[in-house]
C-alpha cells in the first residue's frame, strides 16, 4: 500500500485531498484546454454528430491517434480494433468510437499498479533517473514537497555533479521547500555524494531520501554505467533500496521515449515513469503506445514549473484528458 | 513497432529486388514503408503526407535506371527529396560588421537554450569575435548561475541582473556590451510553453528592445508531433530565423526537423551532438536524411574513413577477403586504421543497419586492445598462419601479451569464423549481400562516396 492510496494519505484530509484532485484535473484540464489544439476539437467535430461509421471515418480517426504520439503500430491496432468492433456491430456510429475508445483505454491503463513502493522502516530511498532536460531536478523538487505536505521528513542528494549549476538548482529548490541536502562540489564522484546522503539520511531519520541525477542519453554506455554505479552504492548501503526508481520523460517526447525507456530499465531497472511538461500541448501519448514494447507504470505527472504542479497518475484523468 | 526504417527499407529492397521496373503498385508498396518510417522517425503525420505525394509523383514520372533495384531508386528519390525540403545550407551566422551582433535563444523548457548559448559563444569565438552571454532567465532556479559557470569556462563576460524583469536586463546587456566593445551579444531566455501568452509577449518586447539580429529556435530532437505545434506558435510571434536541433547524440532520428522546416520554413542552422561546449555542429541536410531514415550517417563514417584510410591498403584488403587470404596481421592493420577514426561505438553506429544492432550490444575498447596484444605477440608467420597456433605457441603468446591461452585461443576461434563470414558475404560484384537484414553494404563504399560526394556538390550548383 503506497501513502497516496486516498483513504490514509498523511495529514490530509479527505475533503482535501478530493478538493485537491478535482482541482488539480481542473487545472489538467485547463492546460489542455488553453492549448486545445485541432486535434482535439478535429475528434469532437468528428465524433459529435452521428456518423455512420466507414473507412473514411477510420482514417481520420487514424490521424488523430497519430498526432498524439501514440506511434504507427499502437494507433493501427486500435483502428483495427475498432474496425473489429464495428464490424461485429458492438459500435454503430461516430458517437460509439467515443466511448468504446475511452473504456478500452482506461481498462488498460488501470491495470498499472501506480502506489508507490515505500521502505518499511525508513528511509523510502527514490532515485531519478532520465534523458538531459526532461525534468527531473524539477520534478523531484515537486515529489518532495508532495512528501513534505503529508509531513515526511525529506533529503535530496544533488548527484548531479556534472551540469553546470545543477547542484545551485537543487539547493534552491530544497530551501523552498524545506528538504534536508546533501551537495559536494560540481565535478565530485555522484557515487559518493548518494553514499554521504545515504548515511545522513539514515542518521537523520529521514523518511524519504531523493536522489537526483546528471541528465544522461541512454545511448551513451560510459554514463549509463554510471548510474548503474550508483544504483548499487544505494543498494549496498539500504537493503531492498532504492524502493523507486523514477524515469522522467518530457511528455513532448516522440518514439524515441521507447529506447530511452528500455535502456533506461536496463541500467537500472526503472519503476515507475514520472510524465512532465503535460501543461504543453504534448498529450503524452507515447506512454499509450509504448507499452507493448515496455510496460512500465505512469506514476506521476508534471503540469508546471511549480513545485505543487504535481499530480499522481490516474487512468480516468488522463483519457479524459487526451479526448476531451 | 519502432524498428528503424533500415527495417523498413530493407523490406522494400527484398521485395523490389529482382522486378526490375517501377509500377504503381510497387512504388505504393515501398511509399507505405516510407511512410511508416517517416512517422516513426517523429516526423508529423500532415508532413509525412504531403512528403509522400511530392515522392510518389516524382518517382511515377522518373525513368526506370538499369544498374540499380527500383528500391534503391526510391531510396534515391526519397533521400534525394528530404534533402531538399530539409536544404540549402545555411549555416551562417550574418555578423554585424562594425557594431553589435544581437542573438536571441528561444524554446521550450529543458531544450537547450543555455548549453547552446555557451556552445555557440565557442563557435563565435573561433572565428576571431568577441562574444558575451547574456542571462535573460530570471525564471529558472540557478539559471543566471549555470550561464555564469559557462562564461567563466570560455572566460567571456556574463551579463546579469538579479530580481530584474527580463526586458530591463537586455536593455542594460545592449549598453554594456557598447561599453566592453564585445561585438557579438548573446541573449539566453527562459524556457517557455508557446501557449503561454503571458510569456510569449514578454519575448516580443524583448525583441522589440533589442532588436536581434537573428532568433533562433532551439529545439530537442527528441520531440514527437508536437514540435509543429510550438515552432509554428513560436514562428508565428517572433518570426524567428533558424533553428538549432538538440540532443542529436542519442539514437533520436529528428523526424522534427524535416517537420520544423515544413512548417516554419526556417533553416536548421546548427545541431547539438553533446553536452560539452564544442559539441555543436553546422547542420547537413544529408546527414540528417539518412539518420531520419535509420540508413546511418554513411557520409560521415565516409568522411572519418577517408581522413584515415588509405584507399590503396583498403583496396588491398578488398582483394585479400575476396580471394580468402586475408591474415592476422592484415587484421592487426585494419584495427589500427579503425582505431584513428574515433571510439568504436561511435563508428559503428554510423554503419548502415548497425544503428539498430547495437542497442543492447557492448562494445569493449579493452576487449580490442587484448586482441591488438596478442597479435602482437606473434610471429609474422604465426600472424599468416594462425589456424597452425597450438599448444606452447599459444603458451608463448599468452605470457607475451598477459593474456591468457584460453584467450588466444578464443581470438584463432573468431578470426576464423570472421574469415567464414566474409566469404559468405562477398558476391562476385564484391559487395556484402544482406544477410540477415544488412542492407548491402558496399566495401568500395570510399570510393563511390567520393564520387557521389562530386554528384552532391554538383547537384548544390545546380539548385
Ligand atoms: N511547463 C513545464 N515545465 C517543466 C515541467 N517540469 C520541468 N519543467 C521545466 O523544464 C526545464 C528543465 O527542468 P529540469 O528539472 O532542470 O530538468 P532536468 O531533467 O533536471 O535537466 P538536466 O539535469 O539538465 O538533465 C526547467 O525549465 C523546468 O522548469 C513541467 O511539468 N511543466
Ligand atoms: N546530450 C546532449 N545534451 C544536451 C545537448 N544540449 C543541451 N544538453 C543538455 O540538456 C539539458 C538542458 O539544457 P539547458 O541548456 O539547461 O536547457 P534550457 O533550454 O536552457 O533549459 P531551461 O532554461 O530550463 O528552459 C542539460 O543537461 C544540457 O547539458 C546536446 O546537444 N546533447
Ligand atoms: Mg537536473
Ligand atoms: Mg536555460
Amino acid at each position: 500500500m503506497g501513502w497516496f492510496s486516498k483513504k490514509n494519505a498523511g495529514v490530509s484530509t479527505q475533503e482535501d485531498i478530493e478538493n485537491k484532485s478535482w482541482l488539480s484535473f481542473q487545472k489538467l484540464k485547463k492546460g489542455l484546454e488553453k492549448t486545445r489544439t485541432k486535434i482535439t476539437s478535429r475528434f469532437k467535430d468528428l465524433l459529435s454528430f452521428r456518423r455512420k461509421i466507414d473507412e473514411d471515418i477510420l482514417e481520420e480517426l487514424e490521424t488523430i491517434l497519430l498526432e498524439s504520439d501514440m506511434g504507427v503500430g499502437p494507433a493501427t491496432k486500435i483502428i483495427q480494433d475498432v474496425r473489429d468492433a464495428w464490424k461485429s456491430k458492438e459500435i454503430e456510429d461516430t458517437s460509439n468510437i467515443y466511448d468504446f475508445l475511452k473504456d478500452k483505454l482506461k481498462q488498460e491503463l488501470k491495470a498499472w499498479d501506480v502506489s508507490l513502493i515505500t521502505a518499511p522502516v525508513p528511509p523510502t530511498v527514490i532515485m531519478v533517473a532520465g534523458v538531459n532536460g526532461s525534468g527531473k531536478t524539477t520534478s523531484i523538487a515537486k515529489l518532495a514537497d508532495f512528501f513534505i505536505k503529508q509531513g515526511k521528513k525529506v533529503m535530496l542528494s544533488a548527484s548531479d555533479t556534472f551540469r553546470a549549476a545543477a547542484v545551485e538548482q537543487l539547493d534552491i529548490w530544497s530551501k523552498r521547500i524545506g528538504a534536508d541536502i546533501v551537495k559536494h562540489q560540481t565535478g565530485a564522484d555522484p557515487a559518493a555524494v548518494t553514499f554521504d546522503a545515504l548515511e545522513a539520511s539514515l542518521s537523520r531519520g529521514i523518511d524519504v531520501l531523493i536522489v537526483d541525477t546528471a541528465g544522461r542519453l541512454h545511448t551513451n554506455d560510459n554514463l549509463m554505467n554510471e548510474l548503474s554505479k550508483i544504483k548499487r552504492v544505494i543498494s549496498k548501503k539500504i537493503e531492498n533500496a532504492p524502493h523507486e526508481v523514477l524515469m522522467v520523460l518530457d511528455a513532448t517526447t516522440g518514439q524515441n521515449a521507447v529506447s530511452q525507456a528500455k535502456l533506461f530499465n536496463r541500467a537500472v531497472n526503472i519503476t515507475g515513469i514520472f510524465l512532465s511538461k503535460l501543461d504543453g500541448t504534448a498529450k503524452g501519448g507515447i506512454i499509450l503506445g509504448m507499452r507493448n514494447e515496455i510496460d512500465i507504470p505512469v506514476k506521476f505527472i508534471g503540469i508546471g514549473e511549480s513545485a505543487e504542479d504535481i499530480q499522481e497518475f490516474d487512468a480516468d484523468n488522463f483519457v479524459d484528458a487526451l479526448f476531451d | 513497432m519502432f524498428e528503424s526504417i533500415t527495417g523498413s527499407l530493407e523490406t522494400i529492397f527484398n521485395k523490389l529486388r529482382g522486378r526490375g521496373r517501377l509500377t504503381d503498385e510497387n512504388i505504393k508498396d515501398g511509399m507505405r514503408e516510407v511512410r511508416v518510417a517517416l512517422l516513426e522517425a517523429d516526423t508529423n503525420y500532415k508532413v509525412v503526407k504531403d512528403f509522400i505525394q511530392r515522392v510518389t509523383e516524382r518517382a511515377v514520372g522518373e525513368e526506370v535506371v538499369r544498374s540499380v533495384t527500383p528500391g534503391q531508386q526510391i531510396v534515391k528519390i526519397v533521400q534525394d527529396e528530404m534533402e531538399h525540403l530539409m536544404g540549402p545550407v545555411d549555416s551562417k551566422i550574418p555578423f554585424i560588421d562594425g557594431g553589435a551582433t544581437i542573438i536571441m535563444l528561444v524554446g521550450l523548457q529543458g531544450s537547450g537554450k543555455t548549453t547552446t548559448s555557451g556552445k555557440l559563444a565557442n563557435m563565435i569565438m573561433s572565428k576571431g569575435r568577441k562574444p558575451m552571454l547574456v542571462a535573460a532567465d530570471v525564471q529558472r532556479p540557478a539559471a543566471i548561475e549555470q550561464l555564469r559557470i559557462l562564461g567563466k569556462q570560455l572566460n567571456i563576460p556574463v551579463y546579469s541582473e538579479k530580481g530584474l524583469n527580463p526586458v530591463k536586463i537586455c536593455k542594460g546587456a545592449v549598453k554594456f556590451a557598447k561599453a566592453e566593445n564585445r561585438d557579438v551579444v548573446i541573449f539566453d531566455t527562459a524556457g517557455r510553453l508557446h501557449v503561454d501568452e503571458e510569456l510569449m509577449l514578454e519575448l516580443k518586447e524583448i525583441k522589440g528592445k533589442i532588436k536581434p539580429t537573428q532568433i533562433f529556435f532551439v529545439c530537442d530532437a527528441m520531440t514527437g508531433q508536437d514540435a509543429v505545434n510550438s515552432a509554428k506558435e513560436f514562428d508565428t510571434q517572433l518570426d524567428f530565423d533558424g533553428v538549432i536541433l538538440t540532443k542529436l547524440d542519442g539514437d533520436a532520428r529528428g523526424g522534427a526537423a524535416l517537420s520544423i522546416k515544413a512548417v516554419t520554413g526556417k533553416p536548421i542552422k546548427f545541431v547539438g551532438v553533446g553536452e560539452k561546449l564544442d559539441k555543436l555542429e553546422e547542420f547537413h541536410p544529408d546527414r540528417m536524411a539518412s539518420k531520419i531514415l535509420g540508413m546511418g550517417d554513411v557520409v560521415s563514417l565516409v568522411e572519418k574513413a577517408q581522413e584515415v584510410i588509405d584507399v590503396e591498403e583498403a583496396e588491398k584488403l578488398e582483394k585479400k577477403l575476396r580471394n580468402d587470404s586475408l591474415t592476422l596481421d592484415d587484421f592487426l592493420n585494419q584495427l589500427q586504421q579503425v582505431k584513428r577514426m574515433g571510439p568504436l561505438k561511435d563508428i559503428i553506429g554510423m554503419i548502415p543497419g548497425m544503428g539498430k544492432k547495437m542497442e543492447g550490444m557492448d562494445i569493449n575498447e579493452n576487449q580490442l586492445k587484448k586482441v591488438e596484444a596478442i597479435i602482437r605477440s606473434m610471429t609474422l608467420e604465426e600472424r599468416m598462419r594462425p589456424e597452425a597456433i597450438e599448444g606452447s605457441r599459444r603458451h608463448r603468446i599468452a605470457n607475451g601479451s598477459g593474456t591468457k591461452a584460453q584467450d588466444v585461443s578464443q581470438l584463432q576461434k573468431q578470426f576464423k569464423q570472421m574469415k567464414k563470414m566474409f566469404r559468405q558475404f562477398s558476391g562476385k560484384d564484391g559487395k556484402y549481400l544482406p544477410t540477415d537484414g544488412m542492407p548491402a553494404y558496399d566495401m568500395n563504399i570510399h570510393r563511390k562516396l567520393r564520387s557521389k560526394r562530386k554528384k552532391i556538390k554538383k547537384n548544390k550548383k545546380r539548385r
